[in-house]
């Protein structure tokens, strides 16, 4: 909820589980199992004890491969989002359940299905990150395939969006009745009903799980392109975003805010919530230096090819990961050499250019290149000074708080926990307690009713 | 101990108010809290106090009808919705420690990548108490929910039709497909595929993780799974069957079949079936056969007598399985007698809940326990090995690679 009486900005804070990707590092003698319940628990735990308000947990659908090979340097696998955030429900009690479910490779009945049951589970603390995909070798592992354009990704993203929102909706809140003395168990004969015809879907029928505490689980989202951040703006409630410089997340914030007042929304009803990576140490000099370590493993040499690759799209194992930038033009339009991560860059020529002007300005080699654009940790340094950050970002609408995380999983987060959250709390900026109420009502969000209105007189393709 | 039952297995089927469409009006009934994380875990907590082998949580992809065949009728005076099977199992997951999970997941409108996922998770989360109640989507509706394809339906009074049986087959065709996909994705890593040798710097031994490539009329599916090999190797696999086409379905790709007989001489003819058919389909390991029955209990065989008589002047129950109203003694007495058949054990349907699933764990539990039919402890620490079924090895595993 909304405090009035204080006089400062509280800030939003989550937690994400390391990825799976490089900035993870499995070989750090603290890290442990991606995949055992133990350590989604203990995270979990350690986010709940900080009064975190969220936990972020993203998805796979494919293992990543280079050519023909599965992808062996980084963690590979993961569990199933929904089946964690499930079991998560029950060792929390506070703590919002976010998770990244993709909406090319679902469908609404299943999609409204299972974030309706997790809200019920948890008592009103689900939240969806809607992304898409039009990645065809991800197709090989669905019934649709990947048959999806790249044009038609948020056609179907809102199509879904708006789909699960009316089978969230198709329940009111009056439609359990369950009453033994008059036999009356529903309040009509077509509590559930529903029916939505788009460009994307012909559907129509009953729904079956009961108006949850939300009513509209909170709908997360990290548009980036300009189609991405209008989309994230007419139906996000909140947005996540990479842009983790101080200038570049003002611009994004500024973009953003307008685009949703554009949208026809109240922007103080969407958050801005950047990810950053957060590396401490009991000095400054401690924490750099800590920082150099770790980064020195995220980009070792042949993460540093594997990345270029991302960008050229073809086999640079031939190049010196010392020597400098390659001299051989990116093959965009070759088949994709690293499957099953987001790409890195839309346009790989541009990008490959900017790589060679780092080198040659800074003298960087290929390695050093790479590590400088992939610089990923945002706070470095005392408790104190990472707190001064965070506060200082939200303060000036930068952004309105952050997922927090570091390189090694599950305990990363405990001292972020122990050393920085309480400087933010101690400052007035930050719980102490955990408020009463949904994971929408914490995160002071719109109440799905008139957001259900609003959606009504704004989206296009699907009527109900 | 000459003479003595060999121990039976003793599952429940947790559905809504219980199994009578007059239970949720019981005195005692919670019909308020059908959809609560609270409702679901006491009872699985209650059945775990029991020593059960597992529960098994009904679902579906549309409201509940009378005729499972049919549309629901848009009736106001029975338990209308459910929760998400799979999703209940795991939250319950870590407030249990022993009892198996077997969630009910369709196998018509679904991903089977998801499913495996799903289900594989499910295992890690409980340390290898997952199973799968496999299930097909029969009715047209669930069909349109998904709008995806057209089923035409069956009706109750011509399920001979040509028509019928070309859908019938075509729905197990796809489950027999469906389970062969994810029994490939839980194996598609082998166990030891994650190394994590910082001296090479592999977190992976690439060489262990394998395509499924599986293609199939519905779906076709390349592999491998994003989830790790689970506890178990391959979680639990079980069906329901009334008939050849489900018996054979479960001797493919089942490890433990449901089957309805209402007294014993046709439990020792559907056994007889079912081996026939394992043996037609060259199956080695027996499928583990456990009878369902839907049970009213009481002290008395005249109080369960009028529960029953209550529940149905209110409502009546039909159901494909034998409906026993009767003590908990004479109970125990029937599921030691009926084992002649061959049968291995039972899934109790408890008519109201919680009551009856009280009286199986606090009444019929120590009845079976006295006569030796019944364990007095959890032994092993999985699914499978309750049901001393090994953990099979990945079929993808490297010649030489340990088991």
């Amino acid at each position: 909820m909304s405090q009035p009486d204080r006089p400062r900005k509280q800030i939003v804070l989550g937690a994400y589980f390391p990825g799976v990707n490089h900035d993870t590092v499995w070989s750090d003698p603290a890290s442990g199992s991606h995949i055992d319940f133990a350590s989604f628990e203990h995270w979990a735990r350690t986010a709940e004890r900080g009064k975190l308000d969220l936990l972020f947990l993203a998805e796979g659908l494919r293992i990543r491969t280079r050519g023909e090979d599965f992808f062996d340097q980084d963690v590979v696998g993961r569990p199933d989002t929904f089946t964690v955030l499930a079991a998560l429900a029950a060792v929390t009690g506070h703590i919002g359940l976010a998770g990244t479910i993709n909406s090319t490779f679902n469908e609404p009945y299943e999609l409204a299905r299972k974030f309706a049951t997790l809200d019920v589970l948890s008592g009103g603390r689900a939240a969806w990150n809607v992304v898409t995909s039009s990645d065809a070798p991800t197709g090989e592992n669905f019934r649709r395939g990947g048959y999806l354009g790249h044009h038609q990704r948020y056609e179907r993203a809102g199509e879904t969006l708006a789909a699960v929102r009316a089978l969230w909706d198709s329940w009111g809140s009056d439609a359990l009745v369950a009453d033994p003395s008059s036999g009356t168990f529903l309040r009509d004969g077509h509590v559930g009903d529903f029916e939505l015809h788009g460009n994307q879907f012909d559907i129509a029928g009953r729904f079956t799980v009961p108006r949850s505490p939300q009513g509209h689980p909170v709908i997360l989202q990290a548009g980036e392109s300009p189609a991405g951040r209008d989309f994230a703006a007419a139906n996000a409630d909140a947005i996540f975003s990479r842009y983790q410089k101080f200038d570049e997340a003002r611009a994004f914030y500024d973009d953003v805010k307008a685009r949703v007042a554009k949208a026809g929304r109240n922007p103080d009803e969407v958050r801005i919530l950047p990810s950053a990576a957060v590396v401490l140490g009991d000095t400054e000099a401690e924490a750099r230096e800590r920082h150099a370590e770790i980064h020195d493993r995220q980009v070792d040499p042949w993460t540093a090819i594997v990345l270029a690759e991302m960008v050229w799209n073809r086999d640079l194992s031939g190049f010196d990961p010392d020597g400098p930038v390659p001299d051989v033009e990116p093959t965009p339009e070759a088949p994709t050499w690293i499957r099953g991560r987001a790409p890195l860059t839309q346009d790989a020529h541009a990008t490959a250019k900017a790589w060679r002007e780092i080198s040659t300005a800074r003298g960087l080699s290929l390695r050093e290149t790479v590590k400088h654009v992939f610089d990923r940790a945002v706070f470095v340094g005392t408790p104190e000074h990472v707190a001064d950050e965070i506060d200082r970002y939200v303060r000036a609408d930068a952004c309105d708080g952050f997922i927090l995380g570091s390189h090694v999983s599950p305990t990363g987060l405990d001292e972020i926990v122990e050393k920085v959250v309480p400087i933010l709390a101690a400052r007035g900026v930050f719980r102490t307690e955990y408020e009463e109420g949904t994971l929408r009502e914490n995160l002071g969000l719109a109440p799905p009713a008139r957001f259900g209105e609003r959606r009504a007189a704004t989206s296009a393709g699907v009527a109900s | 101990m000459p003479g003595s039952p060999l121990p039976l297995h003793v599952a429940v089927a947790l559905d809504g108010a219980g199994w009578h469409p007059a239970a949720w009006r019981e005195p005692g009934a919670r019909p308020t809290e059908l959809f609560s994380a609270r409702y679901w875990t006491d009872l699985v907590r209650t059945a775990e106090r029991g020593l059960l082998d597992f529960v098994t949580i009904e679902d579906s992809l549309g409201l509940q009808s009378g005729d499972h065949l049919a549309a629901p009728e848009r009736r106001t005076d029975r338990v209308q919705g459910r929760l998400d099977a799979e999703l209940i199992a795991a939250f319950v997951a870590p407030l249990t420690s022993r009892i198996g999970l077997v969630p009910t997941v369709t196998t018509t409108h679904t991903e089977p990548f998801h499913v495996a996922s799903a289900l594989a998770t499910l295992d890690h989360d409980s340390r290898g108490r997952a199973g799968w109640r496999v299930q097909t989507s029969v009715r047209p509706d669930e069909a349109a929910h998904f709008g995806r394809r057209s089923i035409p339906g069956l009706r109750r009074d011509q399920l001979h039709t040509p028509e019928a049986e070309a859908l019938v087959a075509e729905l197990f065709g796809e489950a027999a497909d469906a389970i062969e996909v994810v029994r490939r994705l839980w194996d598609s890593w082998e166990d030891d595929a994650e190394i994590r040798d910082a001296a090479t710097g592999k977190f992976l031994d690439r060489a262990k993780l394998h395509h499924v490539d599986f293609v199939g009329d519905r779906f076709s599916v390349r592999g491998p799974s994003i989830v790790p090999r689970p506890p178990q190797g391959q979680p639990l696999v079980v069906s329901l069957g009334h008939g050849d086409e489900p018996y054979r379905l479960a001797a493919r790709g089942a490890d433990v079949l449901f089957v309805t007989p209402h007294d014993v001489h046709q439990a020792r003819g559907i056994v007889g079936r079912v081996r026939e058919i394992e043996t037609e389909v060259g199956r080695d390991e027996p499928l583990r056969v456990l009878a369902d029955l839907v049970v009213v209990l009481a002290p008395t065989r005249e109080e369960a007598d009028e529960r029953l008589a209550r529940l149905d002047a209110t409502d009546p129950l039909t159901s494909d399985a034998a409906i026993l109203a009767t003590t908990p003694s004479a109970l125990a007495d029937l599921l030691v007698s009926w084992q002649e058949a061959g049968l291995d054990g039972y899934r109790l349907r408890p008519a109201v809940l919680p009551t009856d699933l009280d009286h199986i764990v606090d009444r019929l539990v120590p009845a079976l326990q006295e006569r030796g039919a019944f364990r007095t402890a959890y032994v092993g620490s999985t699914l499978r090995e309750r049901f001393g079924l090994p953990r099979p090895t990945s079929r993808y595993a490297t010649v030489g690679s340990p088991a």
